[in-house]
């Protein structure tokens, strides 16, 4: 299994009743009564420094992505971190994991073409391309973007990307939301004939159709535990062996939030605060910008009213603390056998090759995320690398200079 | 009093658009025909179009995607040129030439760029409360970004009148409630996908083209495109009246339905 770390950028010092004064975490808070520049700066370094800690202590890639407008995680263009990423971590064998640049909102789309080429030419060929459809927060309401044509542009970028990638001749681009005439990007990226691509995905059946036809990497990026994710997941994989594919583990990516102390107790003393926090205050997202109409496509939207309409989710998160949302397997807690523990019980039940944790949650302070990243690296780690080695798969949405040893690069 | 609706609207499919659509059409009433343009939520047979058919033969085509028509064809449509052109289609098939025009919010916006598009084609217009225009100080409120549970209160000052109550009430049975709420947000989604995030396309270049003798009807407490509206649409249109209705919001033909079916009437049979 390849293991690497997620990092949101949160802002990490949000009122306490944040949750009861303000109407939403994303689109609207008021920067200007929430947040501190001087504060962001530092957060920024910050998750920084503690993506190439985590990559100075083992883990495999670090994990960068794009949102707008919110409290919850605000890194716009998550290409800027991941060229100071892809810069301090040269000479590591570890992946610069975009999951990335939102394609439907990037113009146009051969940006995305060229910022990634130029990261995987700074990082000696260690990108992995995320590809995101993007959030309705993010693309319809922060940037505008009509619900209805999201997937279509979604579609049409990533077209264009991949034969801005590939193609050996200049071309001219007629497409339905974007025209080029004259597509000749450099730099093109080092690994050939592209860098491994990962779909993010939220457990629609277009989304898997797209993941396995293309044979990319699916992720499924979820706050609510592996138990809730089976039904999902389940699902994609019933879709790939439908199509006739392999059941290679490294087809599907998964987020999980994870805190390591020394003991049960001792997590939960030092922990409890920040995941509160992160499921009260940075998941207080007002429905109506989660699901305006159009957003989902009508199979998916008959589907959601059939099965008791909007808003998603049937718990609710701030009736919960911090043993619920160990208990619901939201956050994968405790001591390092705890964690270890869960964490192969999941990776086998959901068959999980690429996993990515969140070992910085919420409020979390910075000696403390170190200290998270250091436990899990140290006493985690080492044992569930190597969960699927007995079945002999090969990770092809890994990068290949790092999927045996390489001369490092610099 | 309002009478109740006497009968539904018959169906009716045109293959317009090259083929690529079968436009639904919705048809009801006796007497010469008008052509009637629904709101962004969909058509709904409310008792506005029922006091309507009992003077006129009503045609009321639905945006493509929404109704009955096929969910998918609105993938079929890009831009609002082509919905206003598929429009003229749908009229085009129906052989309506020289009729009167009436569309309300998203309708009304729609209307009245086919009676600017179109100058010879519709004798008289009347939209109510249409979207279309934009002002800093008084921004149209984005119906999309409202939780379904607060839509009728921004929609109606006046939850209490009959006409309302009828279009409020839902299906009983299970399966025609879930469709009946799907194609309520999947029609906002494809009307959405030509005014979004801003319903300002530019309709008041072209606004100046309408020659149809031209009546705007508003509510005075009309939540969603504020009342000042009517004034910025009679300044782009020659000679065009304003009808404001006391004590109705974004629905002034259903709220005060007594009072704006007969204006409405005494205007296109005048």
């Amino acid at each position: 299994m390849q293991v690497s770390m997620f990092h949101l950028m949160p802002y990490r010092d949000l009122p306490k009743d944040f949750e009861q004064r303000y109407h939403s975490v994303w689109v609207d808070p008021p920067w200007w009564e929430l947040a501190d520049a001087d504060k962001v700066g530092q957060y920024y370094n910050w998750t920084l420094d503690e993506l190439v800690y985590a990559a100075r202590s083992g883990l495999d890639g670090i994990c960068t992505n794009e949102h707008h407008q919110n409290a919850y995680g605000f890194m716009p263009n998550p290409n800027l971190m991941g060229s100071a990423l892809a810069k301090a971590t040269n000479g590591l064998d570890v992946a610069v994991v975009q999951m990335g640049s939102t394609l439907p909102t990037t113009n146009p789309p051969i940006r995305v073409a060229e910022e990634y080429a130029m990261l995987d030419c700074i990082s000696g060929g260690r990108l992995v391309a995320g590809m995101p459809l993007g959030s309705p927060m993010d693309v319809n309401y922060c940037y505008g973007v009509p619900p209805m044509e999201q997937r279509e542009r979604y579609r049409e970028a990533h077209d264009l990307i991949v034969k801005a990638w590939t193609a050996k001749e200049m071309f001219a681009w007629n497409g339905k939301y974007w025209q080029l005439p004259m597509v000749n990007p450099w730099p093109r990226p080092i690994q050939q004939p592209h860098p491994p691509i990962w779909v993010p995905g939220s457990g629609s059946i277009t989304t898997w159709d797209f993941a396995a036809d293309h044979d990319y990497c699916y992720c499924f990026l979820s706050y609510f535990g592996w138990q809730m994710a089976q039904g999902v997941v389940d699902g994609y994989w019933a879709r790939v062996q439908e199509k006739g594919k392999d059941m290679n583990p490294y087809r599907l990516g998964f987020l999980q939030l994870v805190v390591v102390s020394e003991t049960d107790a001792r997590a939960e003393e030092e922990y409890a605060e920040h995941v509160e926090y992160f499921y009260h205050k940075c998941l207080h997202i007002a429905p109506e910008f989660a699901f305006p109409p159009g957003h989902h496509d009508w199979e998916s939207l008959v589907h959601m009213v059939r099965r008791g309409g909007f808003g998603g989710l049937s718990m609710n998160l701030r009736e919960m603390g911090y043993r619920d949302f160990v208990n619901q397997g939201c956050v994968i807690a405790g001591s390092p056998e705890t964690v270890r523990d869960q964490l192969r019980e999941m990776a086998k039940r959901l068959r999980v090759g690429n996993l990515m944790v969140l070992l910085h949650i919420g409020s979390m302070p910075h000696e403390l995320t170190l200290k998270n990243i250091d436990l899990f690296a140290r006493e985690v780690l080492p044992h569930i690398r190597d969960i699927w080695d007995d079945e002999g798969w090969e990770n092809h949405w890994w990068p290949q200079r790092l999927r045996k040893p390489q001369p490092a690069t610099r | 009093m309002a009478e109740s609706v006497a009968t539904g609207p018959k169906g009716m499919f045109l293959e317009v658009w090259q083929g690529r659509l079968k436009a639904s059409v919705k048809v009801a009433g006796e007497g010469p025909p008008l052509v009637y343009v629904h709101a962004a939520a969909g058509l709904r047979w409310d008792d506005f179009l029922g006091g309507l058919a009992r003077h006129f033969t009503v045609y009321a085509p639905e945006l493509p995607g929404t109704g009955d028509s096929d969910p998918h064809d609105i993938y079929q449509v890009e831009s609002l040129w082509d919905v206003v052109l598929i429009m003229g289609d749908v009229l085009d098939a129906l052989g309506l030439s020289g009729v009167p025009l009436v569309g309300h919010s998203f309708g009304g916006m729609l209307a009245a760029e086919m009676a600017a598009h179109w100058p010879e084609r519709f004798s008289k217009l009347v939209l109510i409360s249409p979207i279309g225009l934009w002002r800093e100080d008084r921004p149209v409120t984005n119906w999309m970004a409202v939780p379904l549970q607060d839509m009728p209160r921004l929609m109606f000052r006046d939850l209490s009148s009959p006409a309302v109550q009828r279009l409020l009430a839902m299906p009983q049975d299970q399966e025609q409630l879930v469709m009946a709420q799907a194609k309520f947000v999947w029609a906002l989604g494809c009307s959405g996908k030509f005014v979004w995030p801003i319903p300002d396309k530019g309709l008041k270049k072209r606004l100046h083209r309408v020659r149809a003798p031209t009546l705007l009807v508003w509510g005075r407490d009309d939540a969603v495109v504020p009342v000042e509206y009517a004034q910025d649409f009679a300044s782009y249109i020659r000679g065009a009246k304003v009808e404001v209705v006391d004590g109705a919001g974004h629905v002034p033909q259903l709220e005060k339905l007594d009072q704006v079916l007969p204006r409405v009437l005494q205007f296109l049979q005048g």
